[in-house]
């Protein structure tokens, strides 16, 4: 089962723009580090890190049974602009796909706006003489010989990475293919990513932007994944290293160097694994996650205790955060959404008179008014602390005072003057519409996604989160709050407890008036194969789980629904079975089933994971001995829902042992953050040392 | 609870509402159908309150729906008075005259209840598959023979769906599935709104929206006001020719600032045609206040105040005031030239603040095949196929002109491979137009250049009706125009910008779409933005040298003694 006979020693290694965390869980406990990104050779940052945790952890790296990896050097690559220098080949006549993006305009009314420059400028993208159509057949054959100089050019050009883009070729690959043999022989060394592996579905422009962006950030991260491999090897270990992927789920390193566009966002992925380890430990099957940091809030939605996934997701938002002003990616993602939301989002009122706040963010400098670094605009954090939320002398564990008087004067001329409010009121309506806008995003998220929101856990984590989630629980009728403990190590926690999984997906439109049980049986026995071979480097010989997914639609509809299948053998008469299926989940989604039409599905997706030791929390598991948490002031906080300032009990969270009850208005102090209960909400502390606020019965 | 933190509490609801039409227009694009909806965003939402004042409408969508539903909903409530309306019911048509603008919309109203009253009626329009008739061709002569028309009527009474109606729409319709589908998904899109703004009324203990609604107007107009205070008071008079259809049509208007209103007047604009070009003038109205607003106050949310302070007037029996039952099906072709036409009277209100002309009317490619377009016994798959692309828009004084972008629609362009896996079309190019982007300190837009053909062995049409072929974009402030649009077969031989014509079995049509008009002398442009564009191919060497007297050298790089010499030497200044 593992080299050292039943117990695990598992490392987790999370690099992000600042900070890259370890965790090292052991038989014993686990140790964690934190040592500085190390931006050029980011591999020496690791090694330092896990040296760290190892030595303080008494363990060798040779013990380790593996090692799993998150981060974020491909996406701050994009954001960036700091990829290779990359070459675009397109179908002849279609170089400019990449520029024309969707042909929109991304804000209605706003003609200042322009469109973000591609990845690839004009000069650098190419085209070959070939046509393959619709159904697969090739129009126009290979210009070979043109294919043959393009590769001399691309050396003289000193192109490091090359993006195959050609008009349908998630029917058929070969012409791409056939380059990339070509592009093997006249230019040994170039990276080449072929746009029916990296994303075979249809749509030119989502298939050409991501296949574009994996060649764009392969280089870098294929270099780095093989010195750190090297790297660990030469420490002693032996354990194979795993990547997070951007779904959430592992795979090898192999598969990441050849496609690590799929590692974008694995940083929040492993916060959304964190979520549902929580979510299942205190068997909430439905809850929503909310990771609000400094500039952004990102919000997940889980089910059945498992994050949404998704097969779509926008980096590097340009304008305003907009959707529609980022680079589109098609790769699978577990769905989450981002908005300008965070601690140090700005606030300020416009044209219309109203409060608005972000997505302009005071960053950690000059940070905001009251860190007292030379900020003078009013965020979220002054408009918190002047609500009574945070103690100035008390704020990161009193490593920094807190200036109220400054606060107020930002507050009191950017917001409160303007409209005619003290800064009081003015604070108040900035926290307000923060949160609103979160509860908004969720609102508008659930809706995209054909989810309720009532009767959710909402699982707060950030800086911020937990100051907030109370309020936004109470603007979306969610009873329940719960801020888990060891917030602050973060995603690297998560990463810990990432399942031993994978997710294989292939596109094969099938008509289910006219099913073919074979052809979808072959296809999923060939996903199978594919996901084991990935999920046995971790699992060893523990049982697997399989789950089946297929994206349907009504014949003619434009987006499709993900409806679980059921793990076994199809026959042909299967297809009423998942006709009925997907109609459900339909109705239960909009309202009513829509008559006389056919159903297909489009993708197949297989999720293999190994059995966790895990389970979900039932009744039977004890309430711990439930005790009085001692108050040790109190002060006044502005209580929203109340709309006036009440006396909120302030509470020290190392003080409350498993059982520990309070009652809201309160604050509950540590030293990454602060939670609030409002008066319409009392608290506990669950088995497992989280804080969980409920909403009392007569609120 | 203080009254200032009551404000606040408004300004959050009102944020709310924001959200929950957007909800609302999601869900419809979500479950719809039809391909323009779908995928290119042809629809509309927006909540009203029980007057009949549009409170907020979905930042999803496109303009000409929703400024006409906000106009429209007057005459579903004097057809449907409140004291008629119940729990359950839902409204709906496709008049031109109250919905917005041609029967391909269908708008429907949905009133929302709460505690057994009535408290706000969301409505949202979608752009159908088909209604019959001839459609989309500008040659019917009157409304009659455009397809099934709809008056102001319930589809849904008190939760059970009009089914007798239902399979009269679906007899009267070539793609009746979809357009079943279209209908279900726009009942979907109001319950959906409907839904949010009954639990939105619980969560603040609120019994009507009408306060909230007072609030929400009231800000809307000061600050509506505010922004048109700080404009000259004063009349300014602008007119521009465009292509029509079969002849060239005047659009003339005068523009009027006093202080608290902004007005326009067509008066002077040639009259209707017999073509189905013609706009009724709720859509006039819609794209008029629409580009008044991306001018005056783009970032004032929509609602009745904003848009009531936009007054636009024209006389009975012009082209943008189409009586019943003129034809008007392609109203979009004269609708959308309308905000590049207030544009210019702005320009002489307030210089230095309008973009130059674009594209306009977008370059939608509608092909087709089979019996009655490209004849009867032909081999080849019969399909219809509408493509939204487009030109390029007008050069702003900040920057240049956006490339291939639909402005004033909001429109998403189609994929090829989507066209392509859903019709036998081949598209063989579609690429930047290099040179199309007039001239200028800031550049026009470039157009797109499109060639496409049939996979089959067989003919295929295309549906023209494009403007800017005749008369391009204009620039502005001495800017140059953009290059006209052109059709023709690849082998050479012309098409016309308007009517339908068949492209024989292995020709390929070339559409060449409109660049859009600059801003300010090119001679005035920054050498290296020059040397930029000729590096990109935005625009040829020689064009660099002709209309911006920038020299590029071998390498690219700017000849700094050339270009001194060029920009220097006498003008022969061209005529713009």
């Amino acid at each position: 089962m593992n080299q050292s006979g039943g117990a695990f020693y598992r490392l987790a290694v999370d690099i992000g723009g600042t900070f890259t965390d370890v965790v090292l869980e052991t038989p014993d406990g686990w140790a964690s580090g934190k040592v500085l990104t190390t931006g050029k050779a980011p591999e020496e940052g690791v090694v330092a890190g896990l040296q760290f945790v190892l030595d303080k952890a008494g363990v060798t790296a040779d013990k380790l049974d593996f090692i799993i990896h998150g981060t974020t050097l491909a996406t701050n690559a994009i954001i960036e602009r700091r990829g290779a220098r990359t070459a675009l080949i397109t179908t002849h006549g279609f170089r400019d796909t990449l520029e024309f993006a969707f042909g929109q305009r991304f804000d209605q009314y706003d003609l200042e706006l322009e469109r973000p420059e591609p990845l690839i400028a004009r000069p650098l993208r190419f085209e070959a003489r070939e046509r393959v159509a619709a159904d697969g057949s090739a129009l126009v054959a290979l210009d070979e010989f043109g294919v043959r100089e393009l590769a001399h050019k691309l050396r003289e050009l000193d192109i490091e990475s090359v993006a195959v883009c050609f008009m349908h070729s998630y029917r058929n690959g070969a012409h791409e293919r056939r380059v990339r043999e070509i592009l093997n022989e006249e230019a040994p060394g170039l990276f080449v990513s072929l746009s029916h592996e990296v994303c075979p579905e249809i749509r030119e422009y989502e298939r050409t932007s991501t296949t574009v962006a994996n060649a764009y950030v392969q280089p870098l991260m294929a270099t780095y994944l093989g010195k750190l491999d090297k790297c660990l090897r030469d420490l002693g270990a032996r354990s194979p290293l795993l990547m997070i992927m951007s779904s959430g789920s592992l795979t090898s390193i192999e598969t990441a160097q050849r496609f690590p566009i799929r590692l974008v966002e694995s940083g929040p992925a492993g916060g959304a694994i964190l979520a549902r380890q929580i979510a299942m430990e205190l068997g909430a099957s439905r809850a929503v996650a909310l990771d609000m940091g400094g500039t952004t809030a990102k919000i997940i939605l889980l089910t059945d205790f498992e994050p949404r996934h998704a097969r779509s997701m926008e980096v590097a938002r340009a304008y305003r955060f907009l959707p529609g002003s980022g680079l589109p990616l098609r790769i699978p993602v577990i769905e989450m959404i981002e908005i300008g939301a965070g601690g140090g989002s700005i606030a300020h009122v416009d044209e219309l008179g109203r409060i608005a706040v972000g997505p302009e963010s005071s960053g950690s400098s000059p940070g905001p008014a009251c860190y007292g670094l030379g900020g003078s605009r009013p965020t979220v954090t002054d408009s918190d602390l002047l609500q009574g939320k945070l103690d100035p002398d008390a704020f990161a564990g009193g490593t920094m005072r807190l200036d109220t008087q400054a606060a107020r004067a930002a507050v009191e001329a950017h917001v409160g003057a303007p409209i005619g409010v003290g800064w009081a009121d003015a604070a108040a309506g900035v926290c307000e519409i923060v949160d609103e806008n979160m509860a908004n995003a969720t609102r508008v998220h659930a809706a995209d996604a054909g989810e309720e929101l009532e009767s959710r856990m909402l699982i707060a984590t950030g800086g911020a989160g937990p100051l907030h989630a109370a309020r936004i629980a109470e603007k979306l009728g969610m009873g329940t709050v719960v801020i888990p403990k060891a917030a602050g190590v973060g995603s690297a926690f998560g990463f810990l407890k990432a399942p031993i999984a994978y997710e294989a997906v292939h596109s094969q439109i099938a008509h289910l008036a006219k099913f073919d049980a074979d052809a979808v049986n072959k296809g999923f026995a060939n996903l199978r194969t594919e996901a084991e071979k990935v999920v046995r480097l971790a699992s060893g010989d523990r049982l697997l789980r399989e789950r089946r997914f297929a994206d349907m639609r009504y014949r003619g509809q434009g987006h499709e629904l993900a409806v679980e299948l059921p793990a076994r053998v199809y026959e042909n008469a299967d297809g009423a079975a998942l006709t009925e299926i997907f109609e459900a989940q339909y109705q239960k989604s909009y309202g009513r089933r829509i008559p006389n039409l056919t159903v297909e599905a489009l993708t197949w997706t297989l999720v293999l994971s190994a059995q966790d030791d895990e389970s979900v929390a039932n009744a039977s598991t004890p309430e711990p001995a439930p005790s009085v948490a001692p108050i040790a002031r109190t002060t006044q906080v502005f209580d929203a829902e109340v709309g006036d300032f009440v006396t909120a009990s302030v509470i020290a969270r190392d003080a409350l042992p498993p059982g520990a009850r309070f009652d809201g208005p309160a604050l509950v102090v540590e030293d990454q953050t602060t939670i609030w209960a409002p008066s319409s909400f009392e608290g506990r502390i669950s088995t497992g040392g989280h804080v969980i606020l409920q909403r009392k019965s007569n609120a | 609870m203080s009254d200032k933190f009551n404000l606040i509490r408004h300004q959050v609801m009102w944020d709310r509402l924001i959200s929950l039409v957007e909800e609302q227009a999601r869900t419809l694009m979500r479950v719809a159908f039809s391909t323009v909806v779908r995928e290119a965003g042809d629809l509309s939402a927006g909540i009203f309150d029980i007057q009949g004042r549009l409170l907020a409408q979905a930042v999803t969508g496109t303009p000409g729906h929703i400024n006409s539903m906000a106009r429209a909903i007057n005459d579903f409530l004097s057809v449907f008075p409140p004291d008629k309306m119940t729990a359950g019911d839902v409204y709906f048509t496709n008049d031109p005259w109250r919905g917005t603008g041609h029967l391909f919309d269908f708008m429907v109203v949905t009133p929302t209840f709460k505690d057994g009253k009535l408290v706000a009626l969301f409505a949202c329009t979608a752009h159908v598959a088909d209604i019959g008739g001839n459609g989309p061709d500008p040659n019917s002569r009157d409304v009659f023979a455009e397809g099934l028309f709809i008056p102001i009527m319930p589809l849904v009474n008190a939760g059970e769906i009009n089914h007798w109606l239902m399979k009269l729409l679906l007899a009267n319709s070539r793609e009746p599935e979809k357009l079943e589908g279209d209908v279900y998904a726009l009942i979907a899109s109001n319950e959906a709104g409907g839904k949010r703004l009954t639990k939105m009324m619980d969560e603040y203990k609120l019994e009507t929206i009408d306060e909230l609604a007072a609030h929400i107007l009231t800000a809307s107009d000061r600050s509506m006001r505010e922004a048109i205070a700080k404009l000259p008071k004063g009349t300014w008079r602008h007119s521009v020719t465009i292509d029509g259809f079969a002849d060239p049509v005047e659009l003339c208007a005068t523009l009027t600032i006093d202080g608290q209103t902004i007005h326009i007047d067509f008066t002077g604009t040639s009259p209707v045609s017999k073509y189905g070009i013609n706009c009724p003038i709720g859509y006039t109205h819609a794209y008029t206040s629409f580009g008044v607003k991306c001018l005056v106050a783009p970032k004032l949310a929509n609602n009745a105040a904003v848009l009531d302070r936009i007054v636009v007037t024209a006389p009975e029996g012009v082209i943008v005031n189409a009586p019943y039952p003129a034809p008007v099906t392609a109203r979009a072709l004269i609708g959308q030239m309308l905000p590049d036409l207030a544009f210019g009277c702005f320009e002489k209100a307030t210089p230095g603040r309008a973009p130059a002309e674009g594209t306009g009317a977008s370059w939608s490619l509608r092909f087709g095949a089979g019996p009655g377009v490209t004849g009867q016994g032909g081999k080849g798959t019969p399909f219809l196929s509408q493509n939204f692309q487009s030109g390029g828009m007008g050069a702003h004084w900040l920057h240049d002109g956006m490339a291939a972008t639909p402005y004033p629609s909001g429109v998403k362009a189609i994929s090829v491979e989507i066209t392509e896996a859903l019709t036998p079309l081949v598209f063989w190019r579609k690429e930047l137009r290099r040179d199309s982007g007039g001239a200028g300190v800031f550049r026009g837009g470039l157009g797109q250049t499109i060639e496409v053909g049939s996979r089959e062995d067989a003919p295929f049409a295309i549906f023209a009706r494009f403007q800017r072929v005749k008369y391009p974009a204009a620039g502005r402030g001495g800017g140059a125009d953009g290059a006209a649009g052109t059709l023709s077969l690849a082998s050479g031989a012309a098409v016309l910008p308007r009517g339908t014509q068949v492209i024989p079995a292995g020709e390929r049509l070339v559409v060449e779409m409109p660049g859009g008009g600059g801003l300010g002398e090119a001679t005035q442009r920054d050498p290296a933005a020059v040397a930029y564009d000729v590096a990109n191919g935005y625009v040829s060497r020689q064009a660099a040298r002709d209309h911006y007297k920038v020299v590029i050298a071998e390498d690219g790089q700017v000849d700094e003694a050339l270009t001194a010499q060029a920009r220097t030497a006498k003008p022969e200044r061209a005529h713009v």
